[in-house]
């Protein structure tokens, strides 16, 4: 080394040497520059920039009830994440962000009337047995929010339900009552379409405007952080069951916008779906993702008791992805012909 | 696939997937070529390309003349070696070249009087080429295949290969198509892009008598449409000549020569195949400007043009150097290294070896040295992967880089295997776009032995 110092020194400039220390040369494997413009963290900055619309209506609506859901989500994501961490005695990667991601994503799949306490143990849970058993980021199967979210949907089938969005004292006026798909399942009821794609209707707080998560997404799929594979074939795949059930039933269009702005559709393809760490890695894998999400989620709208069917075909789908991924595995350039 | 494909040669296409690293190349592009002094003395490592070392036919104290054999390559792979000046051979020594290479190497003290080097360089600049109907009468396949052998003459590019087994007529495998790659698709480097400027005649000469050595129906220049200069000059030079120019689109790795096949021709070199498979034979702009200057002036291959270039070094510039000159040497006639200079690459950053001891040679094949400072060098700062997609994305090969790189971590090779690990050129394209900042690279050619390694078992 002293050897290679001496070469290096006299390699330097005469201007620079006098007084100067030899540089300081390092050696490792090629390549010796990356784009420093992507990384982890700004991938779920990106994420949290895509949310802010749909954050912003959420305030807008549902007020002290929808900041309080996004708060208590990210809060306790954030300590759970420091707690489990710790017990594993890894490194820390709050720095990361993705626990805020989770958190944002969480708080604003919760119904505005649910208590505080739901939304923390969905936290916990999503976190924990989400995320951290499995290796923490990048090793889990299924989306951490999306776990946490079915936990509590079991565990407080009454406070989760379609019952909390119903008739709850001193939540803002306009958007009490029924959500838009509960109505049309069980009351038969359509909410215009309008409204559906503003987003000044009843559902859990941050999924209720299309036209906020549309634009989110969109900036995620103009950063590359999200892929338009999945939310394309997803809402394509949802829009044609939905058109075929529209033709059968007799609705000219309606029921096909309906499903297509109702719900937590367009919050699922463009956030929940396009998780990268649960998603399929190939574009190919990824359509197969999203024809398939788009699948289940009518099947368990039209079909099943539940309204609303994202959550549930998501986490499906996460455990699909293993699979796809072996299905999918591309044939590199030049094995046709070999 | 018929997107992407060159119709007609003279259009712009490129090869499915690939990344857009910032080039860097203006630090250098317009500093013309400079002629390095000749040096006190040379070293010549006995192996400077792919294949069989060549074996050592002058003793030490011998004098030589510049020019003269002193380097054998016995075998078919191989390439001779030439004195670059003229001068006494001195006591057998060993050096180790950047890629790590350990390697018996000719040192020649400079003696007595030596051949201006600007000469040398002028003979490559030279411009009263003869023109198709002279080389086609005066050279038979065969002849310029000898003399390319005797020259010693290896690919510029990098990987040198020696350039007489590319272009050996072949009843079995017939020759379509000879591309000249000139699309130096590394950042920084600027050495083929000064040649194609400066001397795009002897580029074009060149290739007329390699496609003749082959037989080629076609031949065409291959060049990034970011270097426009090079291919105005390559344009004038080839005008009345079947030699075509083609522009690319600049994406990286353009170059490589899977990718320049597919780009250009819409063809796919098989895997584990050669561009011959394909019908095509490929060499660089800068092999095809020597194989001129030997064959019609009857010089060997002993200088070359390498790009030095940076932030790391003081005057980044192109130079005309003997080969066989220590990188030092070279450093200093650059004006030596800036106090922030963090890597020293032979070659350039994406491909590079980084190495730092700079008593080793230039060889053939060194296209260049690139010092990179701190700032610009990659922070070795790993996350977790999170199978973001980008480097499937990013992968011009098609593969899946993630699967390798964490088949590879976890010792798996058969997952490695089945993700066809073996496919994958090295390019260091998913490592760039990385966002968990992965040297996944590393990892897929520790992967790669990890599947020799269990196939052997």
């Amino acid at each position: 080394m002293s050897d290679t110092n001496r070469q290096i020194d006299s390699a330097m400039s005469h201007e620079n040497r006098p007084g100067r220390k030899p540089p300081f040369i390092h050696v490792a494997p090629s390549p010796h520059i990356s784009d420093s413009r992507a990384s982890t963290q700004r991938m779920m900055v990106d994420v949290i920039i895509g949310l802010s619309p749909a954050i912003v209506v959420s305030l807008y609506l549902f007020r002290f009830y929808a900041l309080k859901q996004i708060l208590v989500c990210v809060a306790v994501c954030l300590a759970a994440e420091y707690l489990f961490v710790r017990m594993r005695g890894k490194f820390f990667t709050l720095k990361d962000c993705s626990a805020i991601v989770t958190g944002i994503i969480l708080g604003l799949s919760m119904p505005g009337s649910a208590p505080w306490f739901v939304g923390a143990l969905a936290s916990v849970v999503g976190i924990g047995i989400g995320k951290i058993i499995f290796g923490g980021v990048g090793m889990n199967i299924f989306n951490p929010a999306m776990v946490g979210r079915a936990f509590v949907m079991i565990a407080f089938a009454q406070l989760m339900g379609a019952g909390a969005y119903e008739n709850v004292t001193g939540l803002v006026d306009a958007v009490s009552g029924a959500t838009p798909l509960s109505a049309l399942k069980f009351n038969g009821v359509h909410t215009g379409i309008a409204p559906l794609f503003m987003g000044v209707t009843n559902g859990s707080v941050g999924e209720v405007s299309a036209i906020a998560c549309i634009i989110g997404g969109l900036y995620l799929i103009y950063r590359k952080t999200a892929s338009w594979q999945i939310p394309a074939s997803i809402l394509i795949t949802v829009a044609l069951i939905a058109a075929i059930t529209d033709i059968a039933g007799g609705y000219q269009g309606v029921f096909l916008l309906h499903h297509l702005f109702a719900g937590a559709l367009m919050f699922g393809a463009f956030f929940i779906a396009t998780d990268p760490v649960t998603s399929p890695l190939t574009a190919k894998g990824k359509m197969i993702f999203g024809v398939g999400t788009g699948c289940l989620i009518m099947v368990i709208r039209l079909f099943s008791g539940y309204p609303e069917g994202v959550m549930f075909a998501v986490l499906i789908m996460n455990a699909m992805t293993p699979l796809i991924n072996r299905w999918t595995i591309p044939q590199p350039m030049g094995q046709r012909e070999a | 696939m018929g997107l992407f494909r060159l119709k007609g040669f003279p259009g712009t296409g490129s090869f499915p997937h690939g990344i857009h690293p910032p080039d860097n190349k203006a630090l250098s592009a317009n500093m013309a070529v400079e002629v390095m002094e000749t040096p006190g003395t040379v070293t010549l490592p006995l192996l400077q390309h792919l294949g069989v070392p060549c074996k050592q036919i002058v003793k030490s104290g011998e004098t030589v003349s510049y020019g003269q054999m002193v380097g054998k390559g016995e075998a078919f792979v191989s390439a001779s070696l030439h004195a670059p000046i003229a001068g006494k051979v001195k006591r057998n020594i060993k050096v180790t070249l950047p890629n790590g290479r350990r390697l018996d190497a000719i040192a020649i003290q400079a003696e007595g009087e030596q051949i201006p080097p600007e000469r040398i360089w002028e003979d490559v600049r030279f411009t009263q080429w003869p023109r198709p109907k002279d080389c086609f009468t005066d050279y038979e396949p065969m002849d310029i295949v000898k003399k390319i052998q005797a020259s010693g003459i290896v690919g510029l590019g990098g990987a040198a290969f020696p350039t007489h087994v590319k272009v050996m007529p072949n009843d079995t495998r017939m020759i379509d198509t000879l591309m000249v790659n000139g699309c130096e698709c590394e950042p920084y480097l600027t050495c083929d892009y000064r040649l194609m400027v400066e001397a795009p005649e002897a580029i074009v000469t060149g290739a007329l008598l390699a496609g003749r050595a082959v037989s080629a129906r076609e031949i065409v220049i291959c060049v990034e449409d970011n270097k426009p200069e090079a291919i105005r000059h390559l344009q004038d030079a080839a005008r009345k000549t079947v030699v075509q120019v083609a522009v690319l689109k600049t994406k990286y790795p353009q170059g490589s020569e899977k990718h320049l096949v597919k780009a250009v021709l819409g063809l796919e070199i098989p895997l584990g195949g050669l561009p011959a498979d394909a019908g095509v034979a490929i060499s660089n702009v800068q092999t095809m400007a020597t194989v001129a200057r030997s064959i019609i002036k009857d010089i060997p291959m002993t200088h070359r043009v390498i790009s030095v270039s940076g932030r790391g070094i003081c005057n980044p510039k192109n130079i005309f150097v003997p080969i066989g000159v220590s990188l030092a040497q070279v450093v200093d006639f650059c004006g030596g290294l800036t106090p922030d200079a963090a890597r020293i690459i032979s070659g350039g950053p994406m491909m590079g070896f980084s190495f730092s001891d700079l008593s080793a040679p230039v060889t053939k094949g060194s296209s260049g040295l690139t010092i990179l400072t701190h700032d610009e060098v990659r922070k070795a700062e790993e996350t977790h992967c999170v199978r973001c997609g980008r480097c499937v994305d990013a992968c011009p090969m098609n593969l899946v880089p993630t699967k390798l790189a964490l088949a590879a971590r976890y010792k798996n090779p058969e997952l490695a295997g089945q993700y066809h690990i073996r496919a994958c050129v090295e390019c260091g394209s998913c490592s760039y776009v990385c966002p968990a900042k992965l040297n996944l690279v590393q990892l897929i050619r520790e992967g790669k032995a990890q599947l020799n390694a269990w196939e052997r078992r």
